[in-house]
């Protein structure tokens, strides 16, 4: 399975964006979003980018005021899940120039959308950023 | 585009965004999105709403869910979005539906038939947005009817389309592995699709199917190596790099498959051996992706067959990442450290120190990991520190879920290593104090029957020594104000066990204890339940041993009021020790022997010890016992029934029976050997003796229930015990699950072990805090080769050591088995051993070439259009060619390529797609890309023919 989810939260621990690869109810997800958010605010700069919940490990990387989360197996390779944190954001720049905050909030679906490409099953399976954001651009030109 | 939204976002909704990015308080963002829920309900449903509009609103939705918030009254409008014709509307609607719904949501029945549509479309991004749907909304149910679509789409002439669709059977694997057993070739032939990024996801399916059957695609092996030499050669695209390095998360995943295949298998491993090399080398350990790459080497080096050079270079890697002053690199070290310890446990040593920086870290995750590692590195020498120093931790975090892990490793750890009785005991004591009702129960039945065992099989005196300091050190604890439950379970079984074994306590001492417990602790009936028991057994073994018993006032009062208890198995078990009180000391020693609970039950299926009293009742004119088969209905049964309930009788009928009362005396004799079958794994020793000596009639039905009753106390006590025997034989699988049930006979050779070397330890304990430290987790230098060399011989039979190598030794259980099953056929077929590997291959690839040239040919067709392309095909096109060229002798001639094709049968319909696609000319490709482009840019055409645009296009 790898990931089970990902998440954006600022650094008020306020929730952007989360897209679950199992399912979870509200409360569930409210319940998990909130404890896991805790830990990892309170952590600092010089500690692992890692933390352990449950039987989920949670990378997490931190960009101005949002914290990128990405909840995931045991068996993953956390520092890869790392870099997969930047390469999403590195693809959010291409496409939306200097990305920030309220750019994921103003265009939810888009950022979305790039998870969608990116991410399938709980696995990675596109890392092309040219990949990742054609079919987007062609909708965006269509419409 | 910048951050104030789009061309067609309204001021409504910039302002609903704005203020919950401004809101500064949960409660404020609750305000928000609560009157946001009360302006969508009303506007939602307004009839004709512009579908910008809608769309807008349905993402104001999927804000109220994701700040979690009921949307449910809107599921409906996403729902019907995904019909719309927009592409970004209905995309939008099919992401809220996946955001909203899960699979089993009433709504999704009326999402198929839109996928199926959709799916149907010449539109390859509707194509697409549909499949992303069946990743998420097909459940196993609904999967036959989308797979057929899906496995048409798989020879889908775009990638992305491709892509998907593999990702879709993917996700029904997931879900239900048998709906797509029949189409697992596809994944392999996928994986030689001339698309990087197809390629690149179908390692996603592959890598679930090799860790369920490894075995199946040992053939494999040759193609993943060469992909990834190819991949780390960069002859894929450039667009897969990332940070200069070549697709290094299709790297990581192939070394993922790679330690799959490899592990325990030396032939596979040295077809790995060169390719893993060269990434070590290759990998710059100066960013952070390539020290994800070189830990993913790491992790492959250490589960496939050993190689010593490579061992050398992840050891290297190893001590970069923990020299490292990133956090993150140290806690992948000593992960790593982990990993490769099985292998060479050498390697621990030269980083002692930095292990234990580790271990002191503030860092909480470094510090777990670090436990996980001491964990894997503990042996009888070093048990005491590191157990100490969980504990110590165990002791210091609040965090339930680790507390309860952390706790059962100090008993398992304890189990196997454990130096001295003393020193289990004690440390039991305190991971039961601690950690209390975290604890599973599992692991007090077991230090109950570790106790009632010993660990000595041959020493009595060594049992007898652990059960004393055991009854001693419960006593001492008693003292404490609250004891967990479980804690207190293990206690009252030990001190009815052994309180008096040793004469050392009196048994009005004993007793006095249990009903302190009993009485301190009367809301808990399972403990009350424990100390009845345990005060039966004190007061048997005194009748026993022929003493007079004297029951203590508060223990008659306690009597008294269990015999009152609304709790049955209370007033129970208090009438049976009544009872056992009034009997001779022989009928009590034949009920509760003395130290019997480790002897198997044997128990009489046939109940032949009430032969005499059948005869004898059949002579005095009983009817004989009519086998329940041969009955003709269930009036027996009944009657028992009635006869056991005296108010149950409904039928007032049924007392016609009245003549027939010697016949349900017999009739109750199946039923209490259908009881007593049933509970062949369950009853303590002690109880079925004893019914059956005194087979008055009445205690015999009232045993039956009486049985049934004691299954929830004690049968997870005593269940393990029949079972011992076989368990104790049984191998690694089942130890793990048992959470060290079965160590007995580990910690004895580690007990004996710890004897030796003993000594030795307590010399070192001399230098400064950290190097003593050091020194008690590593042990000295030279000692410590000796020592876990011989540690390894010894302990090779005990649990640790098998459970340690479990993945491995699974392996080769595995190879083992299929060595006989592929040889064969081998054998039989090409004689040559060496011809093994390659010879399954060679279906898969000859199915593809037939495939795989034909497309190759319409791709770089297509792509000698656009220039960027072009540059991309050659790349393709060598990393295809030659995978197959690896395999086996090449049918490089694409003619026989596409004379292949039909041949192969087993292909179907996909096959004569793709040679169908490859007959038509480039243009006509062209032109229904074009096609594509423009419905893409807005003119769908209404019509569902596409000859018409391609006639006006091409």
């Amino acid at each position: 399975m790898g990931i089970r989810f990902i998440l954006m939260v600022n650094k008020q621990g306020q929730t952007r964006l989360a897209q679950y690869y199992e399912w979870l109810t509200l409360e569930e997800r409210r319940a998990l979003e909130g404890e896991i958010v805790r830990k990892c605010l309170a952590r600092n700069e010089q500690q692992c980018s890692f933390v352990e919940h449950r039987n989920y490990k949670i990378v997490y990387r931190r960009y101005a005021s949002l914290f990128f989360l990405v909840g995931v197996d045991n068996d993953e390779n956390e520092l890869a899940i790392l870099e997969f944190i930047h390469l999403l954001v590195e693809t959010m720049d291409r496409h939306f120039g200097n990305v920030c905050e309220l750019d994921i909030m103003f265009h939810l679906e888009k950022a979305h959308f790039m998870l969608e490409e990116m991410v399938m099953n709980g696995s990675i399976v596109e890392t092309s950023k040219a990949n990742i954001l054609s079919p987007i651009q062609l909708m965006d030109k269509a419409s | 585009m910048g951050s104030q939204g789009g061309f067609y976002q309204s001021k409504e909704f910039l302002d609903l965004v704005k203020s919950i990015g401004e809101a500064r308080s949960k409660a404020e963002e609750d305000r928000i999105v609560l009157s946001e829920i009360e302006t969508l309900k009303r506007r939602i449903s307004e009839p004709d709403t512009p579908k910008r509009k809608m769309k807008e609103y349905i993402i104001r939705l999927v804000y109220v869910e994701m700040l979690g918030h009921d949307a449910s009254f809107g599921y409906i409008h996403a729902v019907k979005m995904t019909h719309d014709d927009t592409l970004l509307v209905k995309r939008t609607g099919y992401l809220a539906v996946t955001l909203f719904l899960n699979e089993d949501h009433d709504l999704i029945i009326l999402i198929v038939n839109t996928i199926q549509k959709d799916l149907k479309s010449d539109n390859y991004l509707v194509v697409c947005v549909a499949l992303n749907a069946v990743c998420k909304l097909i459940n196993e149910e609904t999967i036959p009817a989308v797979l057929p679509q899906i496995v048409e789409l798989l020879a889908h002439p775009k990638e992305a389309v491709r892509k998907k669709a593999i990702m879709a059977l993917h996700r029904f694997y997931q879900k239900s592995p048998s709906s797509v057993s029949h189409l697992v070739s596809n994944f392999r032939k996928r994986l030689c699709d001339n698309d990087p990024g197809v390629m690149g996801a179908t390692l996603c399916p592959l890598f679930d199917l090799i860790t369920n059957d490894v075995n199946s695609y040992k053939d494999l092996v040759i193609s993943f190596v060469s992909i990834l030499k190819q991949v780390a050669e960069r002859r894929l695209p450039k667009a897969y790099d990332y940070h200069q390095m070549p697709a290094p998360f299709i790297q990581i995943k192939l070394l993922k498959i790679l330690a799959l295949l490899g592990s325990g298998d030396k032939q596979a491993s040295e077809n790995m051996y060169t390719v893993v090399g060269d990434i070590f080398r290759k990998c710059d350990s100066s960013s952070n992706i390539g020290n994800a790459v070189l830990y993913e080497c790491i992790c492959c080096v250490s589960s496939i067959y050993p190689n010593p050079k490579l061992l050398e270079s992840a050891a290297d890697a190893i001590s970069r990442f923990l020299k490292s002053d990133s956090h993150n690199l140290k806690y992948m070290g000593i992960d790593a450290l982990g990993r490769l310890i099985k292998i060479s446990p050498e390697i621990a040593e030269q980083h002692q120190l930095a292990v234990i920086d580790c271990l002191e870290d503030p860092d909480d995750t470094l510090k777990r990991k670090t436990f996980e590692l001491l964990y894997k590195m503990t042996k009888s020498t070093n048990v005491e520190v590191i157990v100490d120093r969980m504990i110590d931790y165990m002791i210091s975090i609040n965090d339930n879920h680790y507390k309860t892990e952390i706790a059962s490793r100090c008993v398992e750890l304890a189990e196997q290593f454990a130096p001295s009785n003393q020193w289990f005991i004690q440390t039991m004591n305190k991971v039961f104090e601690h950690a209390g009702d975290l604890v599973n129960i599992k692991v007090a039945h077991n230090l109950m029957r570790l106790i009632a065992e010993g660990f000595g099989e041959d020493d009595n005196t060594a049992d007898s020594q652990l059960r004393s300091s055991a009854v001693e050190s419960y006593l001492y604890i008693l003292g404490e104000p609250k004891l967990p439950s479980v804690f207190l379970q293990v206690i009252c079984w030990v001190l009815g066990e052994y309180g008096t074994a040793d004469g050392k306590y009196s048994a009005s001492y004993i007793t006095g204890k249990l009903c302190d417990v009993a009485e301190a602790y009367s809301n808990d009936e399972t403990v009350k339940a424990y100390a009845v028991t345990a005060l039966m057994k004190i007061y048997a073994f005194e009748i026993a041993a022929g003493r007079m018993v004297d029951m203590l006032p508060e223990c008659h009062s306690l009597m008294e009021e269990f015999l009152a208890s609304h709790s049955t198995d209370l007033q129970q078990r208090a009438y049976e020790l009544q009872a056992v009180i009034g009997l001779d000391a022989h009928a009590v020693e034949s009920i509760m022997p003395s130290d019997a609970s480790c002897e198997d039950i044997e128990v009489d299926k046939a109940l032949s010890f009430l032969n005499g009293y059948i005869q004898e009742s059949i002579e005095k004119g009983a009817q004989p016992y009519i086998p329940e088969s041969e009955r003709s209905g269930m009036l027996n049964i009944s009657n028992f029934r009635n006869q056991d309930h005296h108010e149950a009788s409904s039928h007032g009928l049924r007392f016609e029976a009245y003549e027939l009362p010697k016949q349900t005396v017999q009739a109750r004799i199946p039923p209490a050997s259908l009881a007593s079958t049933e509970l062949v794994p369950v009853p303590e020793p002690v109880y079925p003796r004893e019914s059956y000596q005194t087979t008055t009639v009445p205690s015999v039905s009232s045993d039956a229930a009486e049985l049934k009753l004691r299954l929830d106390g004690v049968q997870k006590k005593w269940g393990r015990q029949t079972h011992f025997p076989s368990t104790s034989t049984s191998n690694s699988t089942s130890q793990k699950t048992v959470n060290g049930i079965t160590q007995v006979d580990g910690s004895n050779t580690a007990n004996s072990r710890t004897r030796e070397t003993y000594d030795s330890r307590k010399q070192v304990e001399i230098s400064p805090e950290k190097q003593k430290l050091a020194a008690s987790l590593f042990g000295g230098p030279s000692k410590t080769e000796k020592k876990s060399a011989t540690g390894h011989k010894s302990s090779k039979p005990s649990s640790h050591m098998v459970k340690s190598h479990a993945p491995k030794s699974s392996m080769e259980v595995a190879s083992e088995k299929t060595s006989p099953v592929q040889q064969p056929p081998d054998l039989l077929d090409f004689g040559e051993p060496t011809v093994k590997s390659t010879a399954p291959s060679l279906d898969p690839f000859k199915d593809l070439e037939g495939l795989l040239e034909p497309t190759t040919q319409v791709s770089s067709a297509v792509n000698h259009s656009s220039t960027a392309a072009v540059t991309k095909s050659p790349d393709i096109m060598g990393l295809y060619t030659e995978t197959p060229a690896g395999a086996h002798h090449k049918d490089s001639d694409i003619l026989s390529g596409l004379s292949n094709s039909p041949m192969t049968n087993m292909v179907g319909g996909t096959t004569t797609m793709q040679v169908a696609q490859s007959s038509k000319s480039p243009n006509l490709k062209d032109s229904l890309e074009k096609d594509a482009l423009v419905r893409q840019m807005g003119v769908t055409p209404s019509s569902q023919n596409p000859n018409l645009f391609k006639d006006l296009l091409g």
